[in-house]
């Protein structure tokens, strides 16, 4: 890595972590929070989505999981939301297990469309079973009780809980992507053909991965709800939450560690900013401009934006040489 | 009796669904490329038929028609745009090109004719046959047999004609297919918009009996999936079998259980099957 790439990072990091100390107006605190969850979820994709190169359009599955264990916990046991975080990794788990090895038997568009119908499926589900609140929702609690509940008024706590967990969820994967391992998903996501030829148990890793991603996802849902406070199925198992994530890293750079969290802090503040100055998610228009913003990436920067910039100083150099 | 009425509704629910699962299945079968905004082209489809009539009053089948050649030259305008330029990227980038055209065309669709859902007048194309004790709407019965026929007409092109084996040709290999001398980029343009205008024909068929709002497309697009992979990935005739069949699953799930669960029934069976058979019920891999 050359110097002034660490120095790009180094910038990049400060202006994430104190633009919205120096500008502390409770929207931009909200957006900031917002955006760093958004990077959660997306490096959680990028696991499996981009190292492995699985593409899962499901893992909203994941994170409605979390979100709805957050807050079923406090409905139904009077426990803070955040005991919930622990029992949505565990179903997480066993949701992986379950669907992991039919699933990884498919390959392409197929595991693409497998994961959309299950994560859909769910979503269906839980909107027509009573227990957890079929399509009305469930709410967290509406005054913090002690401490542990996590309700607090501005969105500034949750920023800097956010980036502690984003930062765990980064060091996770720089660790993966500097062992074995992390070279066998890469080997995966060239081609998983080739990688079991020369002995990688194409099974098994791609299990692995998935397992990492769903506890992830499953944790970032649940940070949603304890900060909303408030899930119903179209919030948590919807299309558009999958969408979000891979847009995200596909964006920065499906595959590369810091492209997730730069996709979200494209996207996130565009999208908010949008509903905000053009009238909400019920017109239309702020999705049209993300629609477009989509497009407009998928045409011109197909490997995503940290691909196409470290591409661009290595031709300048050497032309220079 | 009731059993067979809801066997009619199905069937002829079913080959409504073939229609635009075929146009999914023939752009997917012929350019490799998934089209996420396929349930938004039948959205489109059904608001051209609806402002055809109420703003230009045109009827049928004049709406049918018009709506038609409009997703035909939407389809071609989509590929040289959009499609062309991803075909060769990485399959994430197309995924998401298409997606992000789904996207793009929802939200456009909610901003212009805002969520209100409308709808053609019901009686249009009137009345209902009564054959024996079994009602059939007689809209339900031209979208079906009109689905069933343009069905057909479509694997005799790609199976009996020049421009089908072209089409094979250069989904098999478009290198090779240019060095034959067919050029890809026509060929391929053609596909998306013959794909586009089969979707545009049933969308148009659809809105002679359904409501029309930019929400719509969700659900098809889904449908069309499952209609496809419960085929097999590329087969018309499969496509036909797969949407009669979740027809007659809907129509039944609907009847006996209810009509909220009957796309949990779709799903759930779509799942098994994926997990079962892979491949789809009449594919080959």
């Amino acid at each position: 890595m050359t110097s002034s790439w660490r120095l790009a990072i180094i910038v990049f990091w400060t202006a994430i972590i104190v633009v919205p100390i120096a500008f502390g107006g409770a929207f931009v605190q909200r957006i900031a929070a917002l955006t760093v969850l958004a990077a959660i979820a997306a490096s959680a994709w990028n696991i499996v989505g981009g190292y492995a190169g699985q593409i899962s359009f499901g893992h909203a599955m994941y994170y409605g999981i979390g979100a709805y264990s957050a807050l079923l916990c406090y409905t139904k046991l009077g426990w803070p939301p955040i005991a919930g975080v622990p029992v949505g990794m565990l179903l997480s788990v066993c949701l992986s297990l379950l669907i992991g090895f039919p699933t990884f038997r498919l390959s392409g568009h197929y595991f693409s469309m497998g994961t959309i119908a299950l994560a859909t499926l769910l979503g269906l589900l839980f909107g027509n079973w009573g227990f957890v609140g079929a399509s009305t929702g469930v709410m967290g609690p509406a005054a913090p009780r002690t401490v542990f509940d996590l309700v607090f008024r501005s969105a500034w706590p949750y920023y800097i809980i956010f980036l502690a967990v984003l930062a765990v969820v980064l060091l996770s994967t720089y660790a993966l992507q500097e062992r074995r391992m992390g070279f066998y998903l890469r080997a995966l996501g060239a081609s998983d053909r080739a990688a079991a030829s020369l002995g990688v148990k194409v099974k098994y890793y791609k299990l692995y991965a998935l397992l990492l991603s769903g506890v992830f996802t499953a944790l970032a849902g649940s940070l949603y709800a304890i900060m909303v406070g408030f899930v119903d199925p179209p919030s948590v198992f919807g299309i558009i939450v999958s969408v979000n994530m891979v847009v995200m890293a596909a964006l920065g750079g499906a595959g590369t560690l810091f492209g997730p969290v730069v996709g979200a802090v494209i996207l996130v503040p565009v999208g908010q900013l949008a509903n905000a100055y053009l009238g909400g998610g019920k017109s239309g228009a702020a999705y049209v401009i993300y629609g477009i913003v989509i497009m407009v990436l998928a045409r011109f920067s197909p490997g995503g934006l940290l691909r196409a910039l470290s591409r661009w100083p290595a031709k300048r150099r050497r032309h220079a040489a | 009796m009731i059993f067979v009425q809801v066997a009619v509704n199905g069937l002829l629910l079913g080959a409504v669904y073939a229609l635009f699962s075929s146009g999914l299945t023939l752009i997917w079968g012929m350019t490799d490329v998934i089209n996420f905004a396929h349930g938004e082209f039948v959205m489109l489809a059904m608001y051209v038929t609806f402002f055809s009539y109420t703003l230009l009053g045109i009827g049928p089948p004049g709406f049918i028609i018009i709506a038609t050649i409009a997703l035909f030259l939407f389809g071609i305008a989509v590929y040289f745009s959009l499609i062309k330029h991803v075909l060769r990227g990485p399959m994430l980038a197309q995924i998401i090109s298409t997606f992000g055209l789904a996207l793009f065309l929802r939200s456009a669709a909610l901003w212009a004719f805002s969520a209100n859902f409308v709808s053609l007048p019901n009686n249009l194309v009137g009345g209902t046959l009564h054959i024996g004790s079994i009602n059939i709407g007689v809209a339900h019965l031209l979208a079906g047999l009109t689905s069933l026929l343009v069905t057909f007409a479509m694997h005799f092109l790609l199976t009996r004609t020049t421009l089908g084996s072209r089409m094979l040709a250069v989904a098999e290999d478009a290198t090779a297919a240019a060095l034959m001398g067919i050029r890809p980029d026509p060929v391929q343009a053609l596909t998306w918009g013959l794909g586009a205008a089969a979707t545009g024909l049933a969308g148009a068929l659809i809105a002679l009996f359904f409501y029309v709002s930019p929400e719509v497309g969700n659900s098809y697009t889904l449908l069309a999936f499952v209609t496809v992979c419960l085929g097999g990935f590329g087969s018309v005739p499969g496509a036909l079998l797969g949407g009669l069949a979740i027809g007659l699953i809907q129509t039944y799930t609907a009847y006996f259980i209810g009509a909220t669960d009957k796309n949990i029934t779709v799903l759930a069976l779509f799942v098994l099957l994926l997990w079962i058979r892979p491949q789809g019920l009449f594919g080959r891999r």
